[in-house]
């Protein structure tokens, strides 16, 4: 992930409350306005947007809250985004798309299709996820600016 | 290529936000309920058909970058979701017709899905 010396110059924490699906999504549009404040390039805000998007559904949905940080620098975007769930019992299984443990509610508002994990892999450059049962879960996400 | 005000009038559409930004112009479509796969499969400036009337399909609109969103089935929205897309400045359009036929006036009008253009990083 990082390598030493590449000092963030910016960070910024949200808190993120869980099971609150009125809420959910809105800490990954400040954290995409406040980098489009900053004038990034639109298809970096893209992929930052939608993997935090996506961690902080997961936050609301199965971690009963916790946090993301945001750390920028000019050439690199990171995000941090913690919980203090339960964990995912099986990360390779939660990496499979198509794998998920969504309830109906989660379904009916049109989440838990099991594309969360492999999105997150997809749009950022590097992904890591620290997790294990009674654990909580951190994704750590970092996206360079080309 | 069409604009959102010609989009709006081949849908018969009512629009309940961003009346002022009704001339972004938009080649690609996506039609889904499933914000997942907006997520996942979608491109930025794409207008997005669904029939999915809460706060998250209009977040997940504005993360993926649409240009607009047409809500389908004559499904109205509550007034927070109007209110929230006039926030993020997205244009709300409002139709009765369904899926299907939406997006197949779209098509006929020249709009085309993802699998119309070559595969970018990200498809």
């Amino acid at each position: 992930m990082s390598s030493p010396g590449d000092q963030p110059e910016f960070i910024q924490k949200y808190p993120i409350e869980g099971g609150d699906f009125v809420a959910a999504g809105s800490v990954s549009i400040n954290v995409k306005n406040l980098l489009k404040g900053i004038g990034f390039p639109s298809p970096v805000i893209r992929r930052v947007a939608i993997v935090a998007f996506e961690a902080e559904m997961n936050v609301v949905m199965y971690g009963g809250g916790g946090e993301l940080r945001l750390f920028v620098s000019p050439r690199r975007i990171r995000l941090e985004v913690a919980d203090q769930g339960p964990g995912i019992a099986d990360l390779d299984l939660a990496m499979q798309e198509g794998w998920s443990t969504a309830t109906p509610e989660m379904r009916e508002r049109g989440f838990g299709a099991g594309m969360g994990l492999p999105n997150m892999k997809r749009n950022s450059d590097r992904l890591k996820i620290e997790t294990g049962p009674q654990r909580g879960t951190t994704v750590r996400a970092e996206f360079d600016i080309c | 290529m069409a604009s959102l005000s010609e989009i709006a009038s081949w849908l018969q559409a009512e629009v309940l936000s961003g009346e002022h930004l009704l001339e972004r112009r938009v080649e690609r479509a996506h039609g889904c309920d499933l914000m997942s796969d907006v997520l996942c499969y979608s491109q930025q400036d794409s207008i997005l058909l669904t029939g999915l009337t809460n706060e998250q399909a209009v977040r997940t609109a504005e993360v993926a970058g649409m240009a607009g969103m047409v809500l389908v089935r004559g499904k109205r929205p509550s007034a927070q979701m109007v209110e929230m897309a006039q926030q993020y400045q997205l244009p709300l359009l409002f139709t009765r017709l369904s899926m299907f036929d939406a997006c197949g006036v779209l098509y006929a009008r020249g709009l085309r899905g993802n699998s119309h253009f070559p595969a970018k990083e990200g498809d």
